[in-house]
């Protein structure tokens, strides 16, 4: 009797347990989103009083001043508008050259490597790439590249104008193309990922029909593997738009909006950096976190969709 | 037969782009690589264990940043990772087919590749805001906030590729679900759940942008996580923007030990599954 008595106690025991554990992991699961809601909501609590104060026109207004308090993001959004499509423009065709390398051309004892050496360019931290982009790529721009280039468009209209000098080292361009080697690894795994998710028969029958490499990979492939290079894209345009730390190194932190990709400008991202902790008085920064709410709001929304994308990729795979 | 060497031709440009692309991106690598080693291995020695920060014009090393950067992480790892181990097992096994999962992970995903300054940002309202100062927790906080979606991510693909039969077997001989997932599940997905929190420390070992107004930075020796704390992406910040040549000098050194211990623990991580990484 005893035995049946302590038997049932186990059972009773054994159920507790398990009714806890399975709270607990649906708690943990919720707070997953409660972190997500607690940023958005602090964000809004600590962007409200420049939100109240400048209305929309923050958006619109280039003017940076902390001694007479007047703030807008214009200038920043500008900055992290250009910088991350002159790295789209170039991390997107180079990363899906490379992945066509990686799925097509490369012999197969080659690929693992190369696919882990380009990778490993992601997980080098963004202060790196910054303190590399300060010391040693500005200064090489500066000297041999900019010079160069200035010269080279000059009397062309329009160009002479995106062109302008004087050669910096630091400025837009500067940091776009450290976002694009940063970008890249992202654009080209997930690429190489979909492109080795076509149906081999596929590619045989094109390749059966006479179509070269290349027709192949621009005609069948991509079509095909569309939704997912897409998907991955803006994945990189979201690392892109929110990267801090390799920016503000070579950025130059100048709130104005210049028609130069060689001119010194900021981003959302780097303005918070640098001023941040120096900012005093409550609507500087207040200002500050408003900026950091307008790139968690363009961040999500670009992310959100390359989440879908691919999303819909998973689901028409399985 | 114009028509077939204008194919060709195009074909023939198009494969050498293709291997030019790979080049320029090895390129890259070595590049950035070459410098940091060539600029950095002159400053390793053993005073860079164990001296503090100097102040500008005399020597010193990095001790400090790196126990800051050190204890910083421990503790991001021991709050960010049960909670992420739990989240995922719920994902994986009890919600597997609740609608709630599906909303999890899309958000979840969208944490992974979440700007971290703004999660710097966050716990700054939450804590620094609050307590009236910068501190050692807030740092941690802010990490332990970048952790968890790394471990989430990784926990919940791992028990999702244990297979179901394990679970039946466990279930036929009257093992509750708790103990069943504690005991099978995790055993059977443990090399990929330790990959996914090697890959949350390399992750956040370089993280600079959350740290900024968490932690700050410390001058000093400093145990006390009530108080600003050093580490080493913020020193590194710091030194490499300031006009000293000394503190440049330790900056590139700095750099040169923490891009050695995130390319470590990423080979490390690899290795253990031999899988490519969850972007």
């Amino acid at each position: 009797m005893s035995g049946l008595a302590s038997r049932a106690e186990a059972l009773r025991r054994l159920q507790r347990g398990d009714a806890t554990f399975r709270w607990m992991t649906r708690a943990a699961a919720i707070a997953v989103l409660v972190i997500l809601g607690g940023i958005f909501i602090s964000l809004v609590h600590g962007a409200w009083p420049a939100l109240r104060a400048f209305g929309f026109g923050f958006l619109a207004d280039d003017t940076w001043n902390p001694v007479t308090e007047k703030f807008g993001a214009a200038a920043a959004i500008y900055g992290t508008a250009v910088t991350s499509i002159i790295a789209m423009l170039i991390a997107v065709p180079v990363g899906l050259l490379i992945a066509m390398f990686l799925t097509e051309l490369c012999p197969m004892w080659l690929r693992r490597p190369i696919g882990i050496a380009i990778e490993l360019l992601a997980g080098i931290p963004s202060i790196i790439y910054g303190i590399w982009g300060l010391f040693v790529f500005a200064p090489f721009l500066q000297q041999y590249v900019q010079p160069a280039v200035i010269g080279a468009f000059d009397g062309i209209p329009v160009l002479q104008d995106v062109f302008a000098g004087p050669p910096y080292g630091i400025g837009l361009l500067t940091a776009g193309l450290i976002l694009a080697i940063m970008v890249l690894p992202f654009v080209t795994s997930i690429s190489r990922d979909v492109f080795e998710a076509v149906p081999p028969v596929l590619k045989e029958a094109a390749y059966g029909i006479g179509c070269t490499t290349w027709e192949v990979s621009r005609r069948v492939v991509l079509p095909y593997a569309r939704v997912g290079v897409i998907g991955g894209i803006m994945l990189g345009l979201g690392r892109a738009l929110g990267e801090t730390m390799a920016v503000t190194f070579v950025i130059g932190n100048a709130h104005s909006i210049s028609e130069s990709v060689f001119a010194p400008g900021t981003t959302i991202s780097a303005t918070i950096a640098n001023e941040f902790t120096e900012a005093v008085g409550d609507l500087y920064t207040s200002s500050l976190i408003a900026l950091g709410l307008i790139l968690f709001f363009i961040t999500f929304i670009v992310l959100a969709a390359a989440r879908l994308m691919l999303m819909r990729l998973n689901a028409r795979m399985s | 037969m114009a028509l077939f060497d204008a194919r060709r031709r195009r074909n023939a440009i198009a494969m050498a782009l293709s291997l030019a692309a790979t080049g320029f991106g090895l390129a890259w690598l070595v590049v950035v690589l070459g410098v940091l080693l060539w600029k950095g291995v002159g400053g390793l020695s053993l005073a860079v264990f164990t001296q503090m920060t100097p102040p500008p014009g005399s020597d010193g090393g990095l001790l400090n940043p790196i126990v800051g950067s050190l204890v910083m992480t421990t503790i991001a790892v021991a709050l960010g990772t049960p909670l992420g181990i739990l989240a995922g097992t719920y994902m994986a096994e009890y919600g597997r087919y609740d609608p709630l999962t599906t909303i999890v992970r899309f958000i979840n995903d969208i944490l992974l590749s979440a700007p971290s300054i703004v999660v710097g940002l966050f716990v700054y309202e939450v804590m620094v805001a609050r307590m009236g100062h910068f501190s050692g927790w807030a740092g941690a906080v802010a990490l332990a906030v970048i952790v968890v979606p790394v471990v989430v991510r990784t926990t919940e693909d791992m028990l999702t590729l244990v297979p179901d039969t394990l679970r039946e077997a466990a279930a036929s001989i009257g093992l509750p679900r708790s103990l069943m997932i504690r005991r099978v599940a995790y055993k059977a997905a443990r090399a990929g759940m330790v990959t996914g929190v090697l890959l949350a420390v390399a992750r956040i070992s370089g993280e600079t942008a959350p740290l900024l107004f968490t932690s700050l930075n410390n001058q000093f020796w400093s145990a006390n996580l009530n108080a600003p704390l050093a580490s080493l992406p913020v020193v590194i910040f710091q030194f490499a923007l300031s006009p000293y040549e000394d503190w440049q000098k330790l900056a590139w050194t700095g750099a040169l030990i923490t891009t050695l211990a995130v390319l470590a623990l990423s080979i490390a991580a690899r290795v253990l599954t031999g899988q490519r990484k969850p972007s």
